[in-house]
């Protein structure tokens, strides 16, 4: 992939593997994408396809044992996160780069004021007082809609869209240059959802913040992204400006996600789903992880691994379908 | 997809045994058992009676409170009785008081415990009510009386052990019913018109079992020590059975004359066993929560894994390479 | 077609410490043979409990559920354990809906078992691979429990042990949210072609609108306990008219990206709680249509146009 300095985020080569009893997991394979400051980019993919892990390797926060980063690195602004002591990363989680989960509730402290738990981030990361840090505390929660008279409410007297909301706020407290969205409104109500996302976006933007936002829902892509990396057994298999990925869809498991989609402004008699299931990330199948499940796989789909190949300007597949000179 | 081969059926039994053998503590306390039980069946064997007396009390009073020696390794009684015959042939007394306690506790504590955790309402506080009461006497003096009203013999003193060993079970089972009752499989299994007999039997009560097994393996455990107990005052078996506790008792008036023997060595077989006992039954619990699953790796096993399963690929990448 | 099922001003409250609550409040709908409603709602909307009560896994408070012309809440044990194999449910979770203790085998066959319906071991066999295959479950994976397969596969077994009945009415509570975007199209496919086969008809629960749109004839949407409007799928998403369903169809991401921007309705705060729920229109603190009248009297589900019915004062019958 291209190898671009002004990007704020490069990982090449990723894989990630856990080690257990029953076998190894290749949970991420030889992941690549790239993000440039303010950039959104949409990691889409389905259960098992290693989105979450991916995210957990950027922040190192992957459990060891049973997990480990096997291969490639993690350039974040000039540095390999890959290389930092635990200490320096320490430095680097929450403030540089910060993460929204799916469910506050967990990731919430019940025990604890939400107002409190916005004002601990700061404080961890900034030379502030304790008064400093409220009172950013209490600036943050303004920001994401939440009335200052619930500053001082603990995280179970709020709604799951509230909650997500002061999880954004813990997000955003130091300003972080990138922010990890995992699957962060899977849990919520459609007209929550449109709030919470509307909100994010705003958020964003005023703060020229990156974000990588972990979605299954290519709608939540277009709502939001500006580029599209689509995940299949741990590796990206398509990535694209979100337009052009939309509009010109090139590997079959793309086009086989989209086509899975019922479509509300559509009236189709039936879907076309993707046929099978996702692959044992203990036991890939080998060359194209995806050709079992193919349309279009031609014999040597299942010896040869794929390559990243450019079908367009910034549009990369990794489908032998597209590479040059394929056999 | 279709090439996959096919799964076999893997028992439940055989998961959680994989599992359990990874401990090795736990298969010392089950090593433990082992022996007892081998040494309750064959205590004929072992310590052979005369033809006149069982291998248990066979006097010798002009051979009583021997030290330890090559002839009687653990010594003599005060009626001249061989402390080793006596304590083999105790494992027999102890393993069936364990048992029958087990099963009579076990049996009317589930029954009760799925009768109100099940139904509810009015049953429920019946049952529950009543547990609360055993309850609120402590276990060994709600023992001492019950044997004391029946009079020592092993039938009652299984009996005391049994009553108070019965709310552990009901409470358990409750709880765990109250929770597998609000399931959708349960629900999923009443809409397809499952009895109420059929939904504790088939859906619940299987559900709920591990928890009672290990509460099993624990009450095995306490049964053994307040039936010793009961027997130590003087409320268990009557003598001459080689009943541990009662031996203890039979030792203690002689301790303090230096005839140690006689109260170490029983007190080291309840001890033992309750060791042994306690140790399974941690195992087992382990080995029966499917959330400890794959947890619970050392460092240098994962290294070791981690080690052979890359070599194994890149040993793979090469032969690809050769070809 | 005739009609299958009728609910009329059916209505389930929970007791609460702090007052009933109002999971479903005074629903009517009816379902013809062979057809689909689709029920649609967020979470906490009464839509799950409806599903519950018309199959009687939950009694109802009032109201009627009409069967085949007998109204089942009525039902003495007899008449309900012959309702029971006529009428079933798919739930949401398909890890939850499974016994962890029984094969995959054994669970399909159970509803056969205690019903009766297979003589000796080997015409139960016989059956439960018909219905394996019949939902395409590999029939090697009979010997095998839940927790070793994945969420469509575990899905399909639900349904089949659903099918194993022969029932003509089922209830399918959220069959395919837990699941894949492309198992979920499998899934739903399964249940199309289910349906044309043995002229089956649902009542299908979701959230998910596109879901809903795909598999309905007819849809009704509620809001905290009430149905706010109902009509053909086509309408619906046409021709909404309540501001409730009009929120709704403009909150969902479309994977698309056009350059014209649809419009956008973001409604204000949570949904309320729907014990006691105040007078008045129950989607009131949320509108943005809303008006005096609304606060005090709750709308009533008027027809304003052949087969499409709406609650909303704002929605009146000539429009």
């Amino acid at each position: 992939m291209s190898k671009n300095n002004e990007n704020l985020l490069n990982i090449e080569n990723l894989s990630i593997h856990f080690f257990i009893e029953e076998g190894t997991v290749a949970a991420v394979n030889d992941l690549n994408f790239s993000l440039k400051p303010g950039e959104t980019i949409g990691l889409v993919g389905e259960t098992g396809a290693g989105k979450t892990t991916t995210a957990l390797g950027i922040m190192s926060l992957i459990q060891s044992p049973p997990g480990l980063v096997v291969d490639g690195s993690i350039i974040y602004d000039g540095r390999n996160l890959l290389e930092l002591s635990e200490a320096e990363m320490r430095a680097v989680r929450g403030s540089q780069i910060s993460m929204i989960f799916q469910d506050p509730m967990t990731s919430l402290n019940p025990v604890f004021p939400i107002r409190d738990q916005i004002a601990e981030v700061v404080m961890l990361h900034e030379k502030v007082t304790a008064a400093q840090a409220i009172q950013r505390a209490e600036e943050m929660l303004d920001k994401v809609g939440i009335r200052k008279e619930r500053a001082k409410d603990f995280p179970h007297q709020f709604s799951g869209g509230m909650r997500q909301r002061v999880g954004i706020a813990i997000a955003l407290a130091c300003n972080p240059k990138l922010l990890i969205a995992d699957e962060p409104t899977t849990a919520l109500d459609v007209t929550i959802q449109a709030q919470v996302l509307e909100l994010m976006k705003g958020l964003k933007e005023e703060n020229n913040t990156s974000m990588i936002m972990i979605t299954h829902d290519l709608g939540i892509v277009a709502e939001i992204c500006d580029k599209v990396a689509i995940m299949y057994a741990g590796s990206v298999v398509e990535t694209a400006d979100k337009k052009e990925l939309f509009n010109n869809p090139k590997h079959p498991y793309t086009i086989g996600l989209f086509n899975s989609i019922p479509d509300i402004e559509k009236d189709e008699e039936k879907l076309k789903p993707i046929k099978g299931l996702m692959p044992d990330p203990m036991n890939l199948p080998s060359g194209c992880s995806f050709h079992p499940r193919c349309d279009h796989a031609k014999p040597e789909c299942s010896q040869k691994v794929p390559k990243h190949t450019q079908v367009n300007d910034g549009h990369y597949v990794r489908c032998l379908l597209f590479e040059e000179g394929g056999e | 997809m279709e090439n996959q081969k096919p799964k076999k059926k893997r028992s439940q039994f055989l998961e959680v045994w994989r599992r359990f053998k990874r401990n090795p503590i736990a298969l010392v306390g089950m090593g433990i058992i082992i022996l007892q039980i081998l040494l309750a069946v064959f205590a004929d064997v072992i310590a052979p009676g005369d033809g006149w007396s069982p291998g248990f009390n066979m006097q010798d009073w002009g051979n009583s409170r021997q030290f330890p020696s090559a002839e009687n390794w653990f010594g003599t009684d005060h009626l001249g009785r061989d402390v080793f015959n006596r304590i083999v042939h105790g494992s027999r007394i102890s393993l069936q008081v364990g048992a029958v306690v087990v099963s009579i506790s076990m049996i009317i504590g589930v029954t009760l415990g799925a009768v109100a955790g099940f139904f509810g309402g009015v049953a429920d506080n019946i049952i529950m009510r009543i547990i609360d009461i055993i309850l609120a006497v402590p276990n060994i003096l709600l023992a001492i009386a019950i044997s004391a009203a029946l009079g020592p013999s092993l039938v009652n003193v299984m009996i005391a052990v049994g009553v108070g060993a019965i709310p552990a079970y009901a409470r358990q089972v409750r709880a765990q019913v109250v929770s597998l009752r609000e399931q959708e499989f349960v629900e999923a299994a009443r809409s397809i018109g499952a009895s109420n007999f059929r939904l504790i039997r088939r859906h619940i009560m299987p559900n709920a079992m591990s928890p009672i097994i290990i509460e099993a393996t624990m009450g095995f455990a306490t049964a053994i020590a307040v039936a010793a107990a009961l027997s130590f005052i003087g409320l268990g078996l009557e003598p001459p059975t080689p009943e541990w506790g009662a031996m203890l008792s039979d030792g203690r008036r002689y301790m303090l004359a230096g005839y140690w023997h006689m109260t170490l060595f029983p007190g080291l077989a309840i001890a033992f066993v309750i060791f042994g006992i306690n140790m399974m039954g941690d195992g087992l619990r382990d080995a029966l929560d499917p959330k400890l699953r794959s947890g619970g790796m050392s460092k240098g096993r994962f290294e070791k894994l981690r080690r052979a399963q890359i070599a194994l690929t890149n040993k793979g990448a090469d032969t690809n390479v050769k070809k | 077609m005739s009609v299958l099922l009728e609910v009329k001003n059916l209505k389930k409250y929970f007791k609460t410490p702090r007052g009933p609550l109002h999971a479903v409040d005074d629903i009517n709908f009816k379902i013809k043979k062979g057809e689909t409603l689709g029920l649609v709602g967020e979470s906490g909307c009464g839509k799950s409990t409806t599903g519950r009560v018309v199959l009687r896994l939950i009694e109802a408070t009032g109201g009627q559920v009409i069967f085949n012309g007998e109204n089942i809440l009525d039902y003495k044990k007899k008449q309900m354990a012959k309702f029971r194999e006529n009428s079933q449910i798919v739930f949401q979770d398909p890890f939850a809906s499974l016994n962890p203790r029984m094969s995959v085998s054994e669970i399909i066959a159970e509803p056969l078992i205690i019903n009766k319906k297979a003589k000796g071991a080997a015409e139960l066999g016989k059956k439960v691979a018909d219905l394996m295959d019949t939902v395409g479950l590999a029939s090697r994976l009979e010997n095998v429990y839940p927790h070793e397969l994945d969420g469509g596969r575990r899905q399909r077994i639900g349904i089949a042990r659903v099918l194993a009945l022969n029932p003509e009415f089922i209830v399918h509570d959220e069959p395919v949210s837990a699941l894949d975007v492309s198992i979920q199209a499998q899934i739903l496919n399964l249940l199309d072609e289910l349906q044309r086969d043995k002229g089956l008809t649902y009542l299908f629960i979701s959230h998910d609108l596109g879901v809903i749109k795909h598999v309905s004839n007819h849809i009704a949407v509620m809001y905290l306990g009430k149905i706010v409007e109902m009509s053909d799928y086509k309408s619906i998403f046409a021709n909404p008219k309540h501001p409730y369903t009009k929120a709704l169809l403009s909150a969902i991401p479309v994977p698309r990206v056009d350059d014209v921007k649809r419009e956008r309705i973001i409604l204000e705060g949570d949904v309320p709680s729907p014990i006691n729920p105040p007078p008045g229109c129950r989607f009131y603190g949320r509108c943005f249509q809303r008006q005096d009248a609304c606060k005090n009297t709750d709308p009533l589900l008027n027809e304003i146009s052949s087969g499409h019915f709406v609650a909303c004062h704002r929605c009146p019958r000539d429009e």
